[in-house]
């Protein structure tokens, strides 16, 4: 009883002075259960009731002494009870208006007196006595609890085998049973009266969001704000409205009801009065009950949606059990924690703070789910009594937090969780190699190899011997086979990676050549490597690179570049200062580098520079190293070193070349220090791997015309024409392949490329190849056939087949060059053919379905041409079901690089009469009209296109001027794009035709620059913009006539 | 009387070092040494040359030797006459290796220490002499013995090609150029590899 009334009831804000209780439902309940507790007592508990309490509860009543009947001895101002206690002391004692009771006995009677004021009495009662718990039951009952287990006062108790006390034992848990009771009780109170706020429902909206739209599987058809703009404390209600709490309105459209007009507040989601149609504005009056959160909410109201949602749940548990597992710190969201979650925990909490075993097994079966409950519940009325969990947990369990996140949400949270992911990830080459692998020790006793147990031997050795002990050791470990995991492993399992590491550290030069070339050797593999730099091998092989000792940072360089292969490896270097003495080591061969030194010591520098390389390129595939790379300077010694023979030095330097060429610093670089000529000669040479490396290095920077122009000038690109005939090694022919493709953005490459015969050569590389390859050879044609001869070639040697077969796939990247391709081949009417005869269109519609905007944006440029050059293209697009449909639909997109493509392949339809009559069922001229607010040139262009081919029919030109297209249109005319002046000139003439247009143009000053159009070189222009004069002044003379006459 | 000596020497000497490594210069210095050294170690006349004492305590002081027993086997690699007594001539062919030696010359001096009891082999005994000392932190002697004879067995397996349980010059050689970390296998021999930069096997 006194934690809950400590903690749970409202207390007054003023604390201080008297005490008093807030009259709330909570403490009325609270006070309730008080009451029926010491009501019930004296039938319940006789024995206990007539324990006398060691202080008296004293009270100020209104009770009348006349209400006392037996058993009382009743005086004008004064009642005394009959019962006494051993020194004859009434256990009930008035005297008006003070009262004073000391056993649960004549509480429970005085309240049975009391009858229909025994409210207010027990809430005077409860005001007034400060710790009734102490009052009862003694102080020490108080302090005993507190800081030992019940157990002890179990011991205690009995031990003293009175029959006094054991009744105070039991009359304590008696009282503990009620106060755990009351708590129980609130919290079930309190959750239904959970308070929202902006995230928790912007969360709810979110996800439903995403589970919403057509089809049967959806929970809902639709949910949207009614307000667009959101307040930055979060809330979409006007001001206003938020002083009452309210947080934003929604639209929800059921599928089984009418759409709702909802109120999400602070107090609960409700029904409002609905939208009142003309201005937006909304019914704010609440229309029916709330509920605690929208989910609730809406299941109540469409039964659809609650079935709908229950199948999801299967899916929301699913994502929510990975959820667990995923760290995650997101206590905003667990404020939201199923209430039903957060009863358990907090009576946990009692259990803590009471030190209570009552009823144990109960409680055991509900604290399961609180061990793992973290959370910040921030319900207004509870934050004193939840406050020391949360601390305690935050501290104690913040990284594993699998939190009982309501179903709805986890789905949600998993999701942003994944986004965080998404932006920790440093660069794209680094996650392949970054899962962690199984780290499987082996069987203590399990069939371990022969190798093991000499293994162990020889690490004694390491161990216990001196300088000599330790080569011999060393070397005999190197016979070992330590490629092989096994043996891998047997290291590490009887602590020898310990011994080699710390052998690093010595001075013993011997030793450390040995150690290094082991763990040169079983870094190969991937839980070594972790193992190295759990262990803090990094930093020391970090410092041997300092050494004076060349086959020291050779062997040293090397382990680097094997154990870097992930990304906490990578940055332990970084952080050691390891890529600067990396760098530096690239420096060795170039000092040294002139003929005049010893090729003695020239082989062993260049060996030197080599092995920084190749640690700089294991090492160059973070972001942040990158950076530090060019920093030190490595871009300039890079370059020197590209400049050798030696072949295996340059696999490593362009490695690393490659690898950094993707950051734009490096692009430039590569540019300025003419590295592109070293890469070009270097495809001549023999080795694949070489050859890879460069024609990936050419694929990176080729994005840039001025590369592009570089690689033909050096004359990179027959070499890589002729690699294109060597199919056998797949990484090198995707290499070369992008390479081929980025070059052939150069319309002087494409020529090239031609005169070498490797269009051919890519049109025979369309089939059976992997995936990498696939998008390269089909991005290369994709440019390739943006030139006629190109496109005669590509059908010539049967390419568009192949092309067309493409159509289906399911990669992106290729669909998006696939569809290019096919779009860029369409342009021949007889390719065109062929494609149309493939049913390449039908595929090419259905791409539009895709989920990637790239994809839809892609298929639908590519459709252009195709319904351009198709035979009975109108007829064509009418037989593909819904195809208009979901083209026109298509506008709806947030994408700008589809809405513009998605107006051009509207323009082409449109050209077709019946095939515009039908969009302009579909309502294409609404959608075209939202879309004019743009400052995007392109889409301005396709979209003052789209419009004037749409005005062609019926009173199309009318409904864009009812839907405001026209003064947007105007403002394109001040665009810089002559392309879009065009568009907009002719837009603007058709729709000139119509009378309010006209005033509309003129309104917004169209007369004028489209005056100045009037002068434009371009003959379309010119005529387009005189004729929109012409029409919006013959206008004026004619209401000039009409006036007059 | 002593530089007339001296001269002596050194032109048969120069005659031994001209197809080594060692320059005229070095040879020189070599020889000064040597003869300080001598004057120092309270050389007998008749014998002219530093005795097994007086070289252990060069050994130790200049190149920082410590194991008695290598010292001495050092000593008799240096005396090739046997004369337990190091002459000026020995001298300088013994340092000209120990300092500028080829690999090959290395190879041949650490074979010749190892050795020493003159059939050309390495025994196990011998290797189980040499590295008695090598393990420390065992308990009991005999813990250690058994622990150094798997060293010894290890060794053998290492670099006993022909398996007949000794070490000729021939296993040595390809041992060594195998992994060169084996050159000093049964203890330091050659000065400290920090003054020197030791070469990878060819």
């Amino acid at each position: 009883m006194g934690v809950a009334l400590a903690r749970s009831a409202q207390w007054t804000a003023a604390r201080y002075g008297t005490r008093a209780l807030e009259t709330t439902p909570l403490n009325e309940a609270i006070l309730e259960e008080i009451m029926m507790f010491v009501e019930s007592f004296i039938y319940k508990h006789p024995q206990e009731a007539k324990y006398v309490f060691v202080e008296p509860l004293e009270w100020k009543t209104n009770l009348d002494p006349s209400a006392f009947e037996s058993g009382y001895i009743v005086s004008e101002t004064t009642v005394k009870s009959e019962e006494v206690d051993k020194d004859g002391q009434p256990l009930l004692f008035l005297s008006v208006p003070h009262i004073k009771i000391r056993s649960f006995g004549q509480l429970s009677r005085f309240l049975l007196t009391a009858k229909d004021t025994k409210l207010k009495e027990a809430q005077a009662c409860i005001e007034a006595n400060e710790g009734p718990v102490t009052k009862i039951l003694g102080l020490d009952y108080n302090t005993m609890k507190e800081d030992t287990s019940v157990v002890n006062i179990l011991d205690k108790i009995t031990k003293e085998e009175d029959p006094a006390s054991e009744i105070k034992m039991k009359l304590g848990k008696l009282l503990e049973q009620l106060d755990l009771h009351l708590l129980n009780h609130s919290l079930r109170h309190i959750s239904l009266e959970i308070r929202l706020n902006p995230t928790i429902v912007k969360n709810d909206i979110e996800l439903l969001k995403h589970f919403s739209g057509k089809g049967e599987q959806t929970v809902l058809e639709s949910i949207d704000y009614t307000s667009d703009y959101e307040f930055s404390n979060g809330c979409r209600a006007p001001p206003w409205r938020q002083i009452h709490g309210e947080i934003c309105y929604v639209l929800v459209k059921p599928h089984d009801v009418e759409t709702l007009c909802i109120t999400c507040s602070a107090e609960g989601v409700f029904l409002n009065g609905g939208k009142t149609n003309d201005e937006g504005e909304i019914n704010y009056e609440r229309k029916s009950e709330i509920y605690k959160d929208l989910v609730t909410f809406l299941k109540e109201k469409s039964a659809k949606f609650s079935e709908n949602m229950s199948k999801q749940d299967v899916r929301f548990s699913e994502e929510w059990k990975k959820e667990k597992e995923e760290p995650k710190e997101a206590p905003k969201k667990e404020e939201a924690a199923a209430p039903r979650k957060a009863l358990p925990a907090s009576s946990k909490s009692m259990l803590e703070k009471n030190q209570i075993n009552f009823g144990k097994s109960q409680m055991t079966k509900r604290l399961e789910p609180s061990l793992n409950w973290k959370a910040t519940i921030d319900f207004k009325e509870h934050k004193s009594l939840l406050r020391d969990i949360q601390e305690e947990k935050r501290g104690g369990r913040l990284e594993r937090s699998g939190p009982p996140v309501s179903p709805g949400r986890a789905q949600l949270i998993h999701k942003s969780a994944e986004k965080i992911e998404e932006m920790i990830s440093e660069s794209s080459s680094e996650s392949e190699e970054d899962e962690e692998p199984p780290d499987h020790r082996q069987e203590a006793n399990a069939d371990l190899p022969s190798e093991y147990w000499q293994i162990q031997k020889l690490v004694k050795y390491l161990k216990g011997g001196n300088q000599t002990a330790t080569v011999i050791a060393l070397c005999s470990m190197k016979d070992f086979n330590l490629a092989q995991e096994t043996c891998q492993l047997a290291i590490r399992d009887v602590g020898g990676l310990e011994v080699l590491i710390n052998l690093l550290d010595t001075d013993e030069v011997k030793c450390k050549i040995g150690s290094l070339k082991i763990l040169k050797e079983i870094s190969h593999n991937p839980q070594i490597r972790r193992n190295i730099v759990d262990l803090g091998g990094l930093p020391i092989l970090v410092n041997i690179l300092d050494s004076p000792h060349k086959s020291l940072k050779c062997l040293a360089a090397e382990t680097i570049a094997n154990v870097a292969k992930f990304r906490r490896a990578r940055r332990a270097v970084r952080r050691h200062g390891g890529i600067t003495k990396l760098v530096a080591l690239l420096d060795c061969a170039q000092n040294s580098g002139e003929p005049a030194q010893s090729s003695l010591y020239d082989a062993r520098d260049v060996e030197v520079a080599r092995c920084g390389a190749l640690a700089l390129w294991s090492c160059s595939k973070s972001y942040a190293n990158k950076e530090a790379i060019r920093r030190a300077g490595g871009i300039l010694l890079l370059a020197g070193l590209l400049k050798t023979s030696h072949e295996n030095m340059l696999i490593p330097v362009v490695g690393t070349l490659q690898e950094c060429a993707s950051e734009e610093n490096y692009r430039a670089a590569i540019k300025a220090e003419r590295i592109i000529e070293n890469l070009v000669k270097n495809l001549n040479s023999e080795n694949e791997q070489l050859q890879e490396h460069c024609a990936m290095a050419i694929y990176q920077c080729a994005e840039d015309k001025e590369t592009r122009d570089l690689v033909r000038l050096h004359g990179g690109l027959k070499p890589l024409a002729s690699l294109l005939n060597n199919t056998d090694n797949k990484e090198r022919l995707a290499a070369v392949t992008g390479a081929i493709w980025k070059c052939s953005i150069s319309k002087e490459n494409v020529t090239k490329f031609r005169e070498y015969k490797a269009i051919e050569t890519l049109v025979g590389l369309l089939t059976d190849q992997p995936e990498e390859v696939l998008v390269n050879v089909v991005g290369a044609l994709g440019e390739c056939c943006q030139e006629y001869e190109n496109r005669v070639l590509v059908r010539k040697c049967g390419g568009i087949q192949p092309l067309v077969n493409l159509l289906v796939g399911i990669n992106q990247t290729l669909l998006v060059n696939v569809t290019k391709a096919v779009g860029a081949c369409a342009v021949e009417p007889e390719s065109m053919m062929i494609i149309d005869r493939l049913d390449g269109v039908r595929l090419l519609w259905s791409l539009l379905k895709n989920p990637h905007p790239d994809v839809k944006a892609s298929a639908a440029w590519a459709l252009c041409p195709c319904i351009q050059n198709a035979k009975d293209a109108g007829e064509m697009v009418r037989s593909f079901v819904g195809g208009l449909e979901l083209v026109v639909n298509l506008l709806k997109s947030d994408n700008k690089e589809v809405l513009a493509s998605v107006c051009a392949a509207i323009t082409n339809i449109a050209k077709d009469q019946e095939n515009l009559a039908v969009i302009t069922d579909h309502g294409v001229v609404p959608l075209l009209s939202k879309l004019a607010n743009t400052n995007n040139d392109k889409l301005r262009r396709h979209l003052a296109e789209a419009i004037s081919r749409c005005c062609m029919w019926g009173r199309n030109r009318v409904t864009f001027g009812e839907y405001k297209a026209v003064a947007p249109l105007v403002r394109y005319l001040k665009s810089n794009d002559a392309n879009v002046h065009r568009a907009t000139a002719q837009a603007l003439y058709q729709l000139s035709e119509d009378a309010d247009n006209c005033i509309t143009m003129h309104e917004n000053g169209a007369v004028k620059l489209l005056l100045d159009m009037v002068g434009s070189p371009d003959q379309d222009l010119q005529e387009a913009a005189a004729g929109c004069i012409s029409n919006i002044r013959r206008l004026a003379l004619a209401t000039e006539k009409a006036r007059y006459t | 009387f002593f530089l007339c000596k001296y001269y002596a020497f050194f032109k048969s000497l120069f005659k031994v070092c001209s197809h080594e490594n060692v320059k005229k210069s070095e040879v020189e210095c070599l020889l000064r040494v040597f003869h300080s050294l001598v004057e120092k170690a309270n050389v007998r006349l008749n014998n002219f040359g530093l005795d097994r004492n007086a070289f252990r305590a060069i050994l130790h002081s200049i190149f920082g030797m410590t194991d008695d027993m290598l010292m001495n086997r050092v000593f008799f690699a240096f005396d090739k006459d046997n004369d337990n007594c190091i002459n000026a001539k020995e001298w300088v062919k013994g340092l000209s290796v120990f300092l500028r030696g080829t690999f090959e010359e290395k190879l041949k001096f650490c074979f010749e220490v190892y050795y020493l009891n003159g059939d050309g082999y390495i025994s196990r005994e011998e290797i189980f002499d040499m590295l008695k000392n090598s393990l420390h932190q065992q308990t009991s002697e005999e813990e250690t013995d058994e622990g150094i004879k798997e060293l010894v067995d290890i060794t053998l397996k290492k670099m006993d090609y022909d398996n007949d349980g000794k070490i000729s010059f021939a296993d040595f050689e390809k041992a060594v150029k195998e992994e060169r970390l084996l050159l000093e296998v049964f203890g330091p021999r050659l000065p400290e590899a920090k003054f020197s930069e030791p070469e990878e096997p060819a």
